[in-house]
């Protein structure tokens, strides 16, 4: 007699945290007068960005991120949005990293980024049972307000070498990685105000312009949401595009037709916050994961 | 050969100064949609020692340049795991340190492929399941669900693994030795 197959049967308690989760995250959004969209998955341009690369589908590619359709919608008159989808960046696989994964998104019409953090406060009060969660071994209060601590307040206090060092060397993310994020603790905690140059679809800092209003969610650890207020300049966003694809034409990396629909549209976008969430890292949290392979049920590996 | 970041995995060898080495632990990480980078712990395949590397996208490998001979698993002792090769009966010796975990899947007598550097013999490829017996691990209380349903079980070989619950002690279980976990018990 053949057993079952262990590897999969394994994960059924984490599956279904996950199903509980997903159906709390659209509870607190239905709540929050959000409406929910579903947009194509296969579609002819996705935003040139030097470090994502798409996955081709036919003539098409995959979706990296619902972002440029989500806007559109708001351009068109939209209110609240959000939208639970499949996205995929080829090449990504890690400890925290798929290829294919789940993101949430959602978007505020009328917002900045600052309402968006109030917003990850409020969700996960809402998702998680207890004021506190246990992940692999240590405490995570989830008490709210939230820290919010400046990237460059951070390399202040936690690196080698200040922030403008960093990026001079194209060290940034090295250092973020090896120096930064080991000190930012398990307490969820917002890095805000990103150097511009890490920042393709975000609005400047008014009277700032070395920095965006952008900031990334930390819990446990782990980088959970990275959120911007808009840009909705489609002359600079149009530039910005054509300095990323000159960038990955540079590296070698296959021509992306620029996406002239979102463009158009941009101009009648209103000022908004917009928000994207990694929905299995999420889950990674609340199930006790060391890796995102215990938390979707079948990974690439398993196919 | 030579190998990009997209290459890099636990298990690769590739060439430092010189020297093979081994990945023994890998993560690919992309903090804040930036620039990727590709965590490495390596081992020495020569002297065994271990340290960490970062490396980012666009860095390129060289293979390490091994030849593989078929041989067969003796024993272990002080000197290390001996293993032999069954046609000329001559032996080659590696210590545990540069095996790694790779010393708690070998079976008396299995056959397996002694990866050599020149005359020395630095590392071995094993098959992709091999099969071995429990020898600790606690019976399951029934209704005992704080821990899911897996329990720790230690092998044969000294090797501490994951396992369903309804393994017995004594149960014979087949191993995967790439990713070191449970497959299925083995009927006997």
């Amino acid at each position: 007699m053949t057993e079952p197959n262990w590897a999969l049967a394994s994960k059924q308690n984490n599956l279904m945290e996950r199903a509980r989760i997903v159906q709390a995250i659209r509870a607190f959004f239905v709540a929050h007068n959000f409406l929910e969209i579903e947009t194509p998955q296969r579609i002819p341009a996705n935003a040139p960005e030097l470090q994502i690369d798409p996955l081709p589908s036919g003539k098409m590619w995959l979706q990296t991120s619902p972002e440029l359709a989500m806007k559109r919608l708001l351009a068109a008159g939209y209110g609240n949005l959000f939208q639970i989808c499949r996205v995929w960046r080829g090449g990504e696989r890690g400890r925290n990293h798929l290829p294919e994964f789940t993101l949430l998104e959602w978007y505020r019409p009328g917002a900045d980024y600052t309402s968006l953090m109030s917003d990850c406060e409020q969700l996960l009060q809402q998702l998680s049972p207890c004021e506190a969660i246990r992940y692999q071994g240590k405490i995570i209060d989830l008490k709210i307000p939230w820290p919010r601590l400046t990237v460059t307040e951070a390399f202040e206090q936690f690196a080698s070498c200040s922030l403008s060092a960093a990026l001079a060397a194209n060290r940034f993310e090295e250092i973020l990685t090896a120096e930064v994020e080991p000190q930012l603790g398990t307490d969820p905690i917002f890095l805000t105000e990103y150097p511009a140059e890490l920042a393709a679809l975000a609005r400047l800092k008014p009277g700032d312009a070395s920095c965006a209003e952008r900031f990334e969610l930390y819990i446990g650890g782990l980088e959970i949401a990275n959120a911007f207020s808009e840009l909705t300049d489609p002359a600079e966003q149009r530039q910005r595009f054509n300095a990323d694809e000159s960038a990955r034409r540079a590296a070698g990396k296959p021509a992306i037709d620029l996406p002239e629909p979102f463009l158009t549209d941009l101009e009648t976008m209103p000022e908004a916050a917009g928000i994207a969430l990694g929905v299995d890292r999420l889950i990674m949290l609340f199930t006790d994961s060391l890796t995102i392979d215990q938390v979707v049920a079948i990974t690439p590996e398993q196919l | 050969m030579v190998y990009s970041c997209a290459d890099l995995k636990k298990g690769l060898k590739i060439l430092i100064d010189g020297i093979p080495h081994v990945i023994v632990q890998f993560d690919f990480t992309k903090p804040g949609k930036g620039q990727a980078l590709y965590k490495c712990r390596l081992r020495n395949m020569i002297n065994g020692s271990q340290f960490d590397r970062t490396y980012r996208s666009g860095e390129s490998f060289e293979s390490a340049p091994l030849e593989s001979r078929d041989m067969q698993y003796l024993y272990h002792d002080e000197s290390g795991y001996v293993f032999m090769d069954s046609k000329t009966y001559e032996q080659v010796a590696i210590d545990g340190d540069t095996l790694g975990d790779d010393k708690y899947f070998l079976v008396d007598n299995m056959d397996v492929e002694i990866l050599m550097f020149g005359e020395i013999g630095i590392g071995i490829s094993l098959p992709n399941f091999v099969n071995l017996r429990v020898t600790q691990s606690d019976p399951w209380v029934k209704g005992d669900t704080a821990s899911g349903n897996n329990k720790p079980a230690i092998l044969e070989t000294g090797y501490t693994l994951q396992v369903p619950s309804f393994v017995e002690e004594g149960s014979l279980l087949q191993i995967d030795t790439r990713t070191g976990e449970y497959v299925t018990r083995v009927k006997e």
